[in-house]
């Protein structure tokens, strides 16, 4: 009796720990070539920023999701890309806006001519009063606007990612999202540097439901932060 | 061997209190000497400011003190070692009498470890409350300041998850994330955060001062020569603490100069959009993430 009981509490550790593992396996983002490379040598990086993940294990989280090389969106925030090259980013981007905490980062930096354009699509709700963008480069974007960053910091890159009115009703709830949502469209272009690793994270305190909006997502690579994996 | 073993044996037991206490002074003469002039021109923080230059003459002090009590107990050690070892030939295990109410050693004992601690507390705590606890937050209110506090170079240092920015009220509010300042004049840092409790250590400064939200801390520098600094987050704040650093530098009145003009021309769009400078920034976000 006795070896059965320590064989069955083992066995039950060991199933712990199975779980365990596989949760935290499941849990980590992958990490996917990003890059569709263009005939002059740039590469195009494409993303999309949704409000609601909208999915298992959690579908009420802000989450980036990124355009793998057959054209797939792909919900992960390690993104490989090419070194020394010439990145051309357009981000879709259809979460609602929070605003900056730091009104520094209004400023768009590190990009080829140090701005962004901006274009809003189906994004005017009633009564919104909001200027439209139609690709409009801007080198600071008003701080009430953004509701997320894309910040490199260790290659003092910053883009503030502008967003969809707040009084907008045709909003996408699960991603990846469609284009017949309301969404922005930002798009810069910047040059990569040499191998490594590079974090990026977003900025705005956007983590709907966790105090200040500090929590969650924020905290988790794979939503709002990730890594440029540049080989 | 036992006293009861000499004494039957005829041998005389060596004065081994003596002979301990001139190896231990032996030891404590060479070794002080050697911490002061070999081992410290390397103990950090080094020498770029004023307030490493003070911190680095405590540690040197604090090290040298202490030598004293580690060859008490290494050279007690090795004496002990060599001196009371078990006879080979005994198969028993045979100890000395116990000592039992010395007073003499139980005074020396209570009274030097008394000095030692009472006396290092002392010194730790006058060196803060003088000049040389400037580097140190001291809140808004600070008690140490440097003689020329009044003409300090003011900058704020703003903490967010998870990066530094830098503001100078001098220079129109510009906010940067580069910090630099001029050698030779005295910066008061004003140290605050915009979410959870950062610190702010510029470590070749020998300046640490906690980063907490709608609290003003300040601390002072004046950087002896030029070059590049650390500067790091010691509070753990999140997912991306490790990588809260960034690097400053000291430089030249002139070429400080020349860096915040063509730092204000680079940032002048985004300064316009900045709050106006207050000491602390707590603002709510415009919306909490809805």
């Amino acid at each position: 009796m006795r070896i059965l009981g320590v064989a069955a509490t083992l066995a039950a550790l060991v199933a712990l720990v199975a779980v365990y593992v596989v949760y935290f396996l499941e849990a980590s983002p992958a990490t996917v070539s990003t890059a569709v490379m263009n005939s002059d040598g740039s590469a195009n990086l494409t993303l999309q920023v949704v409000g609601a993940y909208g999915k298992h294990p959690f579908p009420d989280w802000v989450s980036y999701l990124v355009k793998d090389t057959s054209g797939e969106w792909r919900h992960t925030t390690i993104w490989k890309l090419p070194a020394h090259t010439l990145v051309h980013v357009t981000v879709y981007q259809f979460d609602s806006q929070t605003g900056l905490r730091n009104n520094f980062l209004a400023q768009v930096r590190g990009t080829v001519g140090g701005t962004a354009t901006y274009t809003d699509t189906g994004n005017t709700g009633k009564g919104s009063g909001l200027p439209v963008y139609n690709n409009t480069a801007l080198s600071v974007l008003p701080p009430a606007e953004p509701a997320h960053t894309f910040t490199v910091p260790g290659i003092d890159l910053s883009v503030p990612l502008v967003g969809i009115s707040n009084a907008t009703e045709n909003v996408c709830g699960v991603a990846p999202c469609s284009m017949k949502y309301a969404h922005t469209t930002i798009a810069f272009s910047f040059r990569t540097p040499g191998a490594g690793s590079y974090r990026w994270q977003c900025f705005v305190p956007c983590a709907f439901a966790f105090l200040y909006g500090f929590g969650g997502p924020m905290q988790t690579v794979g939503y709002m932060d990730g890594l440029l994996d540049v080989t | 061997m036992s006293p009861t073993a000499a004494k039957t044996s005829g041998t005389v037991e060596p004065r081994h209190g003596r002979n301990f206490a001139i190896l231990w002074a032996v030891a404590t003469a060479i070794m002080v000497p050697i911490i002061i002039w070999v081992v410290g021109p390397h103990i950090p923080p080094g020498s770029m400011s004023d307030n490493t230059r003070a911190q680095h003459d405590v540690d040197v002090a604090l090290t040298a003190l202490a030598m004293p009590v580690l060859m008490l107990v290494w050279v007690f050690l090795a004496y002990a070692i060599k001196n009371f070892r078990a006879d080979k030939t005994s198969e028993a295990i045979v100890d000395g009498p116990p000592i039992k109410g010395n007073a003499r050693i139980q005074a020396t004992w209570l009274i030097v470890s008394a000095v030692l601690v009472v006396g290092l507390a002392a010194y730790g705590t006058i060196d803060l409350f003088v000049e040389h606890g400037v580097g140190g937050g001291q809140g808004s209110n600070p008690l140490a300041k440097p003689a020329d506090a009044k003409g300090a170079l003011q900058i704020q240092v703003i903490g967010q998850q998870w990066m530094w920015t830098f503001r100078y009220p001098g220079y129109g509010g510009v906010e940067t994330q580069t910090l630099e300042l001029p050698m030779g004049r005295d910066v008061e840092f004003h140290v605050t955060s915009l979410d959870v409790v950062h610190s702010f250590w510029a470590i070749e400064l020998g300046v640490k001062a906690d980063a907490v939200p709608g609290a003003d801390n300040v601390a002072f520098v004046r950087a002896l020569r030029t070059g590049s600094f650390q500067v790091r987050c010691d509070e753990l704040c999140g997912l991306w603490h490790g990588q809260m650093s960034t690097t400053g530098r000291v430089v030249s009145s002139a070429q400080f100069q020349s860096w915040i003009g063509a730092t204000a021309k680079r940032y002048a769009g985004v300064t316009k959009v900045l709050p106006p400078y207050s000491l602390t920034y707590y603002p709510p976000p415009t919306r909490n993430a809805t």
